[in-house]
């Protein structure tokens, strides 16, 4: 009869113990990672949240003029195509896009991570946000982003603005797909042709900022290593640059206090 | 007996099962670490590598220093290699640390903040509690078997070592300390027929910036006839918003992290606040820009960010991120942060501490503390804190003749002893009996981004011409609340929420445990009943 008594108790304690088992297998990380995350992902949740379908209403969409026009701090609905892409994080993406008539920086926009990885270089997209200055950068912040699927799609070529750099006519330009050639690669400090972090303080990863001048005049160039991390070709191409060394260059006319172009190629003449 | 032998064997898979099930339960998670125990002796016929998650503000100096800081240590420890990873935010350390606590590969030694030590702490063992360690005779501070000259645990600034207390022990060490500071554009408050008072209001610094931003019909600004002014700048809201809670003795949390912040004060501020967001006369760093550009462009009166950002501050800053044709001539004044009650001042201690990680050899843990101990001496307090406006944490270097003579030489040159700098450290010296620091508690991080959150909407909704009102402030509140969650915070802090039904497997396990004991009862009986049958025979 102990015997039995003692089988049966086993088995009713092994059963129960290899269902709770299988509980705390899902449920131990989880427990981690929700306390954890608690700090760290309820921004995007909480945005996630914030977004407004906007159905089937009629949307008012600005042409580049429109855009340019707007008053900052105003409500903006553009639609525009891919060029780049900067950053994903916490469901917020960062991107540079542009059409026909100009060119549009679009700063962590609420946009999960299936919709980033939709947005292959040309693809159309219509932001919606508000116009925005930061340190002279115009930009489009706390925006949603709707991929426009079946659109046409639109690479724009770069805009030669060599000659419109010391001009005012240059910030016209601003985040548009420039290129600038024939510059001179100058002294970024104690000889070194190129800093990690603004002034050397950084370490590879980084951005890699560096000077090159054209017409005596020098100007700060940037490889913002989100945009192009320590792997590509262009942050390898900048740390192999020599003062003195002539350059053709392309990127993004981003403004930081003044213009202050965000690289993607560089080519030693 | 072919009974029995069964028996035997079914209760042998029975056993097998369930230390099956035991370990299967483990799969999937890894093991936790065991609570750090410090070994005998450091064993110095060992090469440990450990590495140093760092920050620095965007600073070549401090990153000299910390090299070099290595570079000593690995001299008194050969068999020690640090490796250093730079950072130039505390969040991206805070972020990456928390990825790489699942993994298991946190770095040894980190700059951190004790809020951020807080969440860590969700992990078990994950931080190495130093208490003890602390009072080791062999190498704890001031320990007889270390190295260098270590500094004593009573030589460590009291109210800064226990600013590294969480949940009663000490999980960190300071390593630098600072406040905020508001820079003062002094020409340009005179200007406009003021008097700069030692100590700041709330209503001076709003009733200047709203004197200042009159216009001629031209549309530029009479106090300096440019297009651009924005009379009062905010670094860090979070701050702003702590420190006007603390001055007004209004709730923000409890120490056990009952969240207090959406309350009417809260409110009250905010609509002040407003108020001049609407005019312009106030923004934030998020919003606008660094406080720094705008001051030393003559496009800002007030500026306040933390002392460790002086450097950055006034014509004469040496560091400087607008083109010199922009920076105009005024002079600077560094006063504590705007005040309700003047003649009580309050101010935030913040600045970088160091906590260390849990490893599975104690041996490289010990490694990781001789290290952070390093940080502690003379060579790298003195050096680290002229870099910006920082004060040593250790009553040895704020006493050392070197530091004493770097603070009375401010102004002698614009480069490390550049008045501003040193005005601010002394605000900070002046001051450490009247800075506090908020509670820490799992989510206490997010609840300083809440405090933060709340200013940085209101002032975009002002630009945004959105009418602020209490159907505002009520939507404002949930959304904050829901966006950093605190409404769960709250609960997991007092206990008192209802957690909702038990998961199904809690309840087999618990029926389970009442069958069991069910039949144990009975059996009792049985045996009991039968023993008393017997009895009566």
């Amino acid at each position: 009869m102990r015997k039995y008594l003692a089988l049966v108790l086993a088995i009713v304690l092994s059963f129960s113990l290899l269902l709770t088992a299988c509980g705390e297998t899902e449920g131990e990380p989880e427990s981690t990672q929700g306390n954890t995350d608690a700090d760290v992902t309820t921004v995007a949740e909480g945005e996630e949240e914030e977004e407004v379908s906007e159905g089937d209403e009629a949307v008012e969409v600005m042409t580049y003029e429109e855009y340019a026009a707007a008053e900052l701090d105003t409500e903006v609905v553009i639609e525009a195509y891919v060029q780049a892409k900067q950053s994903w994080w916490e469901d917020k993406a960062t991107i540079y896009t542009q059409d026909a008539d100009g060119a549009y920086f679009v700063y962590d926009a609420a946009c999960s991570q299936e919709d980033y990885d939709k947005l292959a270089e040309g693809t159309k997209i219509r932001v919606t946000g508000f116009k925005s200055e930061w340190a002279g950068e115009v930009e489009i912040i706390d925006a949603t982003i709707e991929v426009l699927e079946d659109a046409d799609t639109y690479v724009a070529e770069p805009v030669d603005a060599t000659e419109l750099l010391g001009t005012d006519e240059l910030i016209s330009y601003q985040n548009m797909k420039v290129s600038f050639t024939g510059l001179t690669v100058e002294d970024s400090g104690d000889g070194a042709a190129y800093l990690y972090a603004w002034d050397g303080s950084g370490v590879d990863g980084d951005d890699l900022y560096f000077k090159a001048s054209y017409n005596g005049t020098t100007y700060t160039f940037v490889i913002e290593s989100y945009l192009c991390d320590n792997t590509t070709e262009v942050y390898s191409a900048v740390k192999n640059l020599k003062v003195g060394d002539v350059i053709d260059m392309e990127g993004f006319l981003y403004w930081y206090e003044g213009v202050q172009p965000h690289i993607t190629s560089v080519t030693v003449k | 007996m072919i009974k029995a032998k069964l028996l035997r064997t079914a209760a042998v898979l029975i056993s097998v099962m369930t230390l099956l099930v035991s370990l299967s339960g483990c799969h999937g998670s890894r093991e936790a670490l065991n609570e750090y125990e410090m070994p005998e002796s450091f064993d110095m016929d060992t090469e440990y590598e450990i590495t140093f998650w760092a920050k620095n503000d965007t600073n070549k100096r401090q990153t000299e220093i910390y090299a070099q800081a290595i570079e000593d240590f690995e001299e008194y420890y050969p068999n020690i290699t640090v490796t250093l990873r730079l950072y130039t935010d505390y969040n991206d350390i805070y972020n990456d640390v928390i990825t790489n606590i699942s993994t298991q590969t946190t770095p040894n030694v980190c700059i951190t903040y004790p809020d951020h030590i807080a969440t860590y702490l969700t992990g078990e063992n994950v931080v190495v509690p130093l208490d003890s360690i602390f009072d080791d005779e062999k190498y704890g501070l001031g320990g007889s078997e270390v190295r260098f000259d270590s500094v004593g645990r009573d030589e460590i600034i009291d109210k800064f070592l226990d600013e590294c207390k969480v949940n009663g022990r000490y999980y960190g060490i300071p390593y630098m300390r600072s406040t905020e500071a508001c820079y003062v554009n002094k020409t340009y408050v005179e200007k406009l027929g003021y008097t700069l008072p030692d100590v700041l209001t709330w209503d001076f610094v709003w009733e200047v910036s709203e004197a200042a931003m009159a216009k001629d019909e031209d549309g530029n600004f009479l106090v300096n006839g440019q297009k651009v002014m924005i009379p009062f700048i905010y670094k860090s809201t979070d701050n702003m918003m702590i420190q006007m809670l603390r001055q007004l003795d209004a709730g923000y949390s409890t120490s056990t992290g009952s969240i207090q912040i959406f309350n009417d004060t809260t409110k009250e501020l905010l609509y002040e606040i407003a108020e001049h967001a609407k005019t312009r006369a106030f923004s934030t760093f998020k919003i606008s820009s660094y406080p720094a550009n705008f001051l030393n462009a003559g496009q800002c009166i007030f500026a306040v960010d933390s002392t460790a950002g002086s450097t950055w501050m006034g014509t004469d800053a040496p560091l400087v991120d607008i083109s010199e044709d922009e920076i105009v001539e005024f002079e600077t004044a560094v006063l504590p942060v705007p005040q309700f009650d003047p003649e009580n001042p309050e101010m935030i201690s913040q600045g970088p501490s160091i906590c260390i990680f849990n490893k599975e050899d104690p041996q490289e843990v010990l490694a990781s503390w001789l290290f952070a101990q390093y940080l502690l001496t003379n060579d790298v307090q003195i050096a680290y804190s002229q870099t910006e406006g920082y004060v040593p944490v250790t009553e040895r270097a704020q006493n050392d003749p070197e530091y004493l003579d770097y603070l009375s030489r401010g102004g002698e040159d614009d480069d490390v002893h550049y008045q501003v700098k040193i005005d601010a450290c002394e605000l900070l010296i002046d001051n450490i009996d009247n800075t506090f620091v908020t509670p820490v508690f799992n989510g206490s991080a997010s609840l300083r981004n809440a405090a933060g959150q709340l200013i940085e909407n209101t002032v975009k909704s002002c630009r945004r011409s959105e009418e602020i009102n209490e159907e505002y402030m009520t939507a404002l509140y949930a959304d904050v609340e829901s966006l950093y969650r605190l409404d769960q915070i709250d609960g997991s802090q007092s206990g008192n929420k209802d957690l909702g039904p038990l998961p199904t497997e809690a309840k087999i396990l618990l029926i389970s445990l009442a069958i069991i004991w069910i039949m144990i009862i009975i059996y009792c009986l049985a045996l009991y009943k039968r023993e008393k049958t017997r009895k009566k025979y």
